[in-house]
């Protein structure tokens, strides 16, 4: 029997519903964020004591702390640099570790030897407290704690990669090309890596949150970004104490954060199914 | 054996390159052991004793070798900003984060087990889809963040503890575990939300073996199958998160500390980070990344006993 035209329409890819949800979240977080690092409403410092602990407005519609300061304004203003900080994270741990991985699990010998030996000690170290110990080195600030927390995230991503390229590097299609005279780099860069980006993508996600989470732990602890750059996780240190009173500059800062970690991970697990 | 012999050699290795990295990353910073000790007012002559005393014009390996001698005697050096002992000062603040390791690893045991369990049981139903929704939303909470608002809710509001109301365990027990119990609870819930993700997906690839049909065809019922069999093969490829999540946990306790105005390592740590107090932070450090190697160790062990075929391949 010969099929008809609308049979073949029913076979339909299913819908991805992770990376959907995923990349919405994430799309509204970083378009928020992005937005914070150019513009704010008000001055994320300006203090007007006549507005202390003012209830949601339209003006001011998350309120205002205990100084008068818009924490709209402030939310912004924190999730920009919270941004940058793990953009600048991944861009350092991410390419530096991808680069890595990349030659070591390609080339293997000594270097990849002496590479693993090295991932072996650094994953003694929880995450939080490697960066603490550079940032006690190097000294707080926001620069600082990119350096840190992207030299902390370098050996992970050296690992997944190195772990994903040595499964590619002899399978069939890279021999085909080294027969075809493909340099090393040429296999490395426009053979192996297309191959292998669902698992990075994914592992970037991951990486992006834990930049978040570590940078915000660690201004928290009132050791990362330092005024007058704000950020989420000193303000909401800060305002603990007034929970109560302006309730917003806590639980704002914090609902960004979890959109934003309920949006990567996600989009990671979207990634990787 | 050789399988354990192995191990005990990297474990020992790890740690000595562990000790050695921590010192030398000390050496490099810029600045004067001698001079953040004095002060600045200081003169000259007496700095230089001073430096001698400590050792400090020694070369560097000799230096590291002295330190190493100490530490394993359990002289870990003297504080620069409050001239005590470091092991003293740590063995006081110590009780408190062990306290809150142990509490929170329990509990991600005892929640994470029964409901990967079930999960992976009901894979596709409504327990698990339940369950998968709050494990994303619990997983996206900060730790710190969850610290606010159990202060909050059962602080502030239901008043079942004091916020910043820490008792020593010396002063009483039950008060001292009865405040603790509320930051384990807020390390333990992110830990338990990625425990039952991953133990689901096992306890699902676990169900789709021969052995599964067999122990049911032998007339097993369903329950002893999922605990006798199918859990303690579904827990191998867990341990390792496991032995992870304590590094993590451990890290947590420094942060969540701070939330819960506990004086302990983390307050420690923090305190001498911004004092640049090196010896401290250097002995906490050590310490830490001992005990997280320690207890990887300790899995690597727990893999051969509970899998007899990791000997043979070892």
């Amino acid at each position: 029997m010969r099929p008809k035209k609308g049979d073949f329409k029913k076979v339909k890819k299913e819908k991805n519903y992770y990376f959907i949800s995923g990349g919405i979240l994430v799309t509204v977080v970083t378009v928020f964020m992005l937005v914070g690092l150019f513009y704010t409403p008000y001055d994320s410092e300006a203090m007007d004591l006549s507005l202390k602990f003012a209830p949601f407005t339209l003006a001011h519609p998350f309120g205002c702390d205990q100084f008068g300061r818009d924490v709209f304004s402030r939310v912004l203003k924190g999730s920009g640099t919270t941004f940058l900080v793990a953009a600048g994270t991944l861009i350092i741990g991410g390419g530096l570790g991808t680069l890595l991985g990349l030659f070591t699990g390609y080339f293997g010998g000594w270097p990849d030897e002496v590479l693993m030996r090295f991932n072996d000690l650094v994953v003694a170290f929880p995450n939080i407290l490697l960066a603490l110990i550079f940032i006690s080195i190097l000294g707080p600030g926001k620069y600082n704690v990119i350096l840190a927390l992207g030299i902390v995230f370098i050996p992970s991503f050296a690992r997944l990669v190195r772990s994903e390229v040595i499964v590619h590097r002899d399978m069939d299609y890279v021999k085909s090309v080294r027969l075809m005279g493909g340099s090393h780099l040429r296999i490395l860069f426009v053979h192996i890596l297309p191959n292998i980006k669902g698992t990075l993508f994914s592992a970037l996600a991951i990486g992006f949150n834990n930049a978040v989470l570590s940078e915000a732990g660690m201004s928290y602890l009132g050791i990362g970004v330092q005024p007058p750059d704000a950020s989420i996780g000193r303000m909401m240190s800060e305002a603990q104490a007034y929970i109560f009173a302006a309730p917003g500059s806590v639980l704002f800062p914090g609902l960004v954060m979890i959109l934003m970690v309920l949006g990567f991970g996600l989009l990671s697990d979207g990634c990787s199914v | 054996m050789k399988y354990l012999i192995k191990k005990f050699c990297t474990l020992i290795i790890t740690l000595f390159f562990i000790s050695l990295l921590s010192f030398l990353a000390f050496q490099v910073i810029p600045g004067d052991a001698a001079l953040s000790k004095l002060g600045t007012g200081a003169t000259e002559q007496k700095r230089e004793k001073l430096r001698r005393e400590m050792g400090l014009d020694r070369p560097v390996l000799e230096q590291y070798g002295i330190w190493l001698k100490n530490f394993g005697q359990g002289n870990m050096g003297e504080s620069y900003t409050y001239s005590l002992p470091v092991s003293e000062m740590i063995r006081e603040k110590m009780p408190a984060n062990l306290a809150i390791t142990a509490m929170s690893f329990l509990m991600m045991l005892a929640v994470s087990i029964p409901l990967g369990l079930l999960a992976g049981r009901y894979a596709g139903r409504i327990p698990d889809r339940i369950l998968t929704v709050c494990n994303q939303f619990v997983m996206a909470v900060p730790g710190f963040f969850m610290g606010i608002l159990i202060t909050c809710v059962f602080g502030l509001a239901l008043h079942w503890f004091t916020p910043g109301g820490y008792v020593s365990y010396q002063e009483s027990w039950s008060g001292f575990f009865g405040y603790l119990i509320f930051p384990s609870i807020a390390i333990a819930l992110p830990k338990c939300a990625m425990g039952v993700k991953l133990l689901r997906s096992s306890v699902i690839g676990e169900l789709g073996q021969d052995y599964v049909r067999t122990a049911y065809s032998r007339g097993n019922s369903q329950a002893q199958v999922l605990l006798s069999h199918v859990l303690k093969n579904s827990l191998l490829p867990i341990l390792t998160f496991w032995a992870l999540a304590i590094a993590d946990i451990v890290a947590s306790s420094v942060i969540l500390e701070q939330v819960f105005t506990i004086p302990g390592l983390g307050t420690l740590l923090v305190q001498s980070i911004s004092n640049r107090d090196y010896p401290v932070v250097q002995a906490i450090i050590v310490l830490i990344a001992g005990l997280v190697v320690t207890i990887n160790f300790l899995v690597d062990l727990l893999y051969g006993i509970i899998d007899p075929r990791i000997e043979l391949r070892g």
